[in-house]
C-alpha cells in the first residue's frame, strides 16, 4: 500500500470532506471542506469521486516524501508546490515516484489549497464522512490535525485505467482576490433590523479580523443596527450564515460552525460564493450584495453541470488498461525522465 | 404560536420553519411532529433535519429540488400533520448518583435554596425534562422544565474540565454534559450512561422531543451500571409519557 509520510505538517492540515450530513441534528458540527470547489477540482484531476477525503493546507502547506508511486492534484490557494525541488503546476495530475519529496511553501493567492491522491486516503468514515473535525477529536487521522511523522495510507485505486495528465481548464479555475463580494440571500431574520441597519449591511465594506477559522469569521466595519434585539430563540444555523451579535458586527458561520445558535441571522452566502470567502486571508475585505435564491439555484446548477461535463469529458479520453503501472527513470541525451508504462487492453 | 407557520429562507439551500415565537412544550411539540412528519415523506433532496425550540432548520441540494417546489411539498406536509396523531412522547431513564465525588456542589445548591440535600435530589428526581432540541456540543440536550426551588447562579469561574456524564444546574437550567468539556454549571451528580459515541447510530442517546427523567442510585449501582455500559450490556430504561404527566 502506497502511503505519504509527513515531513512537514504546515500550519494546519486536516482530512476533510463534504463534511457529516444528517448529524445536526444530535449536535454534531458538519464540518468537511472550506471550500468545496476546489476539493471537487482536485478529485477530478486524479479521477476519484468528487466528494473523496482531501488534505485541506492553511496559510502554510505541509511537505511529504511518497512511499511508492502514486497521482496526486493540488488546487486552491498556491503554495508554490515543487516536487524533488523543481516546481509543479496546480490544477493539473501530477505523478509521483516512490521517494519524491513534495513541498508546499506560503499561500501567495488564496488561504486554503486542497491535495487529493488517487484512490484515496484509508481511513474510518465516523458517521458517513472522513473529516477531522478538531473540537470533538472526531474523524481524519485519529480526530486530529496532521503531524510530522505522520503516514497516510493511501486505497489503490481500483479499476485499471490509466488516466492520464489531466488540466482543469482555464476558464474554470478560481482567481483568488483580496476583496470580493459575496452574494447573499436576506433572512432568516431580517425583521429584526432597522431599515438603516439593513443599508449599512448592503453598502458597507467588511474586514476580515485575525479572528477566523475553520468554525467562524469575525468581520470589522460599521455597525449593523438591531431594531428588536440580538438575541433570537436558539434555531439552526446553515454554512454561510451571518449573524450579527448585539456588537453589530457581522460573524460568518463556516465549516465546523456549531449547529445551534442564539444570534440573528441577518443573511447567507450563496453557495458558489463560500468557496471565494474560504480564500480570504485576515485583512481581506469583503462587501455584500443581495441576490434573490432562484438566481442563485440557478448559479448552482450551472456550476454542477460544468463540473459533470468535465469529469464526463475526462472519462470518454480514458483508455483501458491491463495490469499496473511499472516506472522507469531513463537517461537520453543526458536529461532524466521517469517514464510510467502500462499494457493497453485490446478492444 | 403562529397561526400560520413561517417559511423563511436559510441560504440557497435552508428552509427554516417557525412555528411560534416563545419556549413553550406546545410548541415544541408541534416541531416535533412537524420533524417527524418531513422524516417520513422524506421530501426528494431533503438532506438534513434539524428541530430546535420553535422550529425547524432543512437544509435541502437545490440541484434536485428547487425553492418553490420544496416550500410547496414542506406546506402540504403541514397540512396533513394536522390530522394525525402523535404517539406519546418517550421518557428516558437517567440513572443518576447525586452527591458526593459525583456532586460536589450539591451541598452548595442546598444551602443557596435553603434546603437539605436529599430535598434537593427529590426536587430534582421527580419531574420529567423535555429534550427542547440537542446542540452547543454533540449531544448536549437543552432541558426545560426544572422547578425553580433548586435554581442555583452558574460558578462564577468556569471548571476547566466536567466529566462526561455530569449532571448540573445552571440559573433555572438543568443539564447534562454529553462528554468531558470546560463548564460553569453547578454539579450536582453524575450518570454511567454514555452520551455520545460517535461509532454508533445514531450517535447519541438522546432525541429532541423525548423526555428524560433522573432516577436516584447509590455508589454501588452507579459502578455496576458503568461496567455494563462499557461492556455494552446495559439497555437503557424507557418509558412513555403519561398524560397529565406534562409540567405546567
Amino acid at each position: 500500500m502506497s502511503s505519504l509520510k509527513i515531513i512537514n505538517s504546515g500550519l494546519l492540515t486536516t482530512i476533510q470532506d463534504y463534511g457529516r450530513v444528517g448529524y445536526g441534528q444530535y449536535g454534531v458540527p458538519a464540518a468537511g471542506v472550506m471550500d468545496r470547489l476546489a476539493m471537487q477540482l482536485a478529485n477530478i484531476l486524479v479521477d476519484n469521486d468528487r466528494y473523496e477525503a482531501v488534505l485541506e493546507m492553511t496559510m502554510m502547506g505541509l511537505s511529504f516524501k511518497a512511499d511508492g508511486n502514486m497521482a496526486i492534484a493540488i488546487t486552491g490557494a498556491d503554495m508554490f508546490p515543487t516536487v524533488n525541488g523543481k516546481k509543479v503546476n496546480l490544477y493539473e495530475t501530477i505523478y509521483l515516484n516512490n521517494g519524491d519529496i513534495l513541498e508546499c511553501s506560503y499561500a501567495q493567492s488564496g488561504c486554503r489549497a486542497y491535495l487529493a491522491v488517487a484512490g484515496g486516503f484509508d481511513l474510518p468514515k465516523v458517521m458517513g464522512s472522513k473529516s477531522t473535525y478538531l473540537r470533538g477529536k472526531i474523524g481524519g487521522l485519529n480526530g486530529n490535525k496532521i503531524q510530522k511523522g505522520d503516514i497516510l495510507k493511501i486505497n489503490p485505486k481500483n479499476g485499471k485505467e490509466y488516466f492520464g495528465i489531466r488540466k482543469i481548464p482555464e476558464d474554470m479555475i478560481p482567481r483568488y482576490k483580496n476583496e470580493i463580494t459575496a452574494r447573499v440571500i436576506l433572512g432568516p431574520e431580517v425583521d429584526y433590523f432597522t431599515k438603516n441597519g439593513m443599508e449599512t449591511f448592503l453598502s458597507s465594506e467588511y474586514v476580515l479580523t485575525d479572528q477566523c477559522d475553520r468554525m467562524g469569521y469575525r468581520l470589522e466595519g460599521p455597525r449593523i443596527e438591531h431594531e428588536k434585539g440580538s438575541d433570537i430563540i436558539s434555531n439552526g444555523i446553515n454554512f454561510g450564515a451571518i449573524q450579527i451579535p448585539g456588537h453589530g458586527c457581522p460573524i460568518i458561520m463556516m465549516a465546523d460552525r456549531q449547529t445551534t445558535g442564539g444570534y440573528t441571522k441577518i443573511a447567507n452566502v450563496i453557495t458558489v460564493d463560500l468557496p471565494f470567502l474560504a480564500q480570504l486571508k485576515p485583512g481581506d475585505r469583503v462587501k455584500f450584495e443581495k441576490i434573490d435564491i432562484e438566481e442563485a439555484q440557478n448559479l448552482i446548477k450551472k456550476q454542477e453541470k460544468n463540473l459533470l461535463n468535465l469529469i464526463n469529458d475526462f472519462k470518454t479520453s480514458l483508455i483501458n488498461t491491463v495490469g499496473t503501472m511499472r516506472n522507469f527513470k531513463i537517461n537520453v541525451n543526458g536529461k532524466k525522465y521517469n517514464l510510467s508504462v502500462q499494457e493497453i487492453k485490446e478492444s | 404560536m403562529y397561526e400560520k407557520y413561517r417559511y423563511l429562507p436559510s441560504g440557497d439551500n435552508g428552509i427554516i420553519i417557525e412555528i411560534g415565537s416563545k419556549i413553550s412544550e406546545e410548541i415544541n411539540g408541534k416541531v416535533r411532529g412537524l420533524t417527524l412528519c418531513i422524516e417520513n415523506e422524506k421530501p426528494e433532496g431533503v438532506l438534513e433535519i434539524i428541530p430546535t425550540y420553535t422550529s425547524i432548520l432543512i437544509i435541502y441540494d437545490p440541484v434536485i429540488v428547487s425553492y418553490y417546489d420544496l416550500l410547496k411539498k414542506l406546506k402540504e406536509i403541514e397540512k396533513r400533520m394536522k390530522e394525525i396523531t402523535l404517539p406519546a412522547p418517550e421518557v428516558v431513564h437517567i440513572p443518576t448518583c447525586y452527591g458526593g465525588e459525583y456532586g460536589m456542589d450539591l451541598e452548595y445548591v442546598a444551602e443557596y435554596n435553603e434546603l437539605r440535600p436529599e430535598e434537593v435530589i427529590k426536587i430534582h428526581s421527580e419531574r420529567q425534562y423535555l429534550v427542547y432540541m440537542l446542540g452547543f456540543t454533540p449531544g448536549f440536550p437543552y432541558l426545560g422544565g426544572m422547578s425553580k426551588k433548586i435554581a442555583t447562579p452558574r460558578l462564577e469561574s468556569p471548571r476547566e474540565k466536567i466529566l462526561g456524564g455530569s449532571v448540573g444546574i445552571a440559573g433555572n437550567q438543568t443539564g447534562i454534559y454529553p462528554i468531558d468539556s470546560p463548564g460553569g454549571w453547578r454539579i450536582i451528580g453524575r450518570t454511567p450512561l454514555n452520551f455520545f459515541d460517535p461509532s454508533k447510530n445514531p450517535p447519541v442517546l438522546l432525541k429532541a422531543g423525548q423526555y428524560i427523567k433522573f432516577d436516584p442510585i447509590d455508589k454501588e449501582e452507579y459502578e455496576l451500571i458503568k461496567k455494563q455500559v462499557e461492556r455494552k450490556e446495559y439497555t437503557v430504561k424507557k418509558s412513555r409519557l403519561k398524560r397529565g404527566d406534562f409540567n405546567e
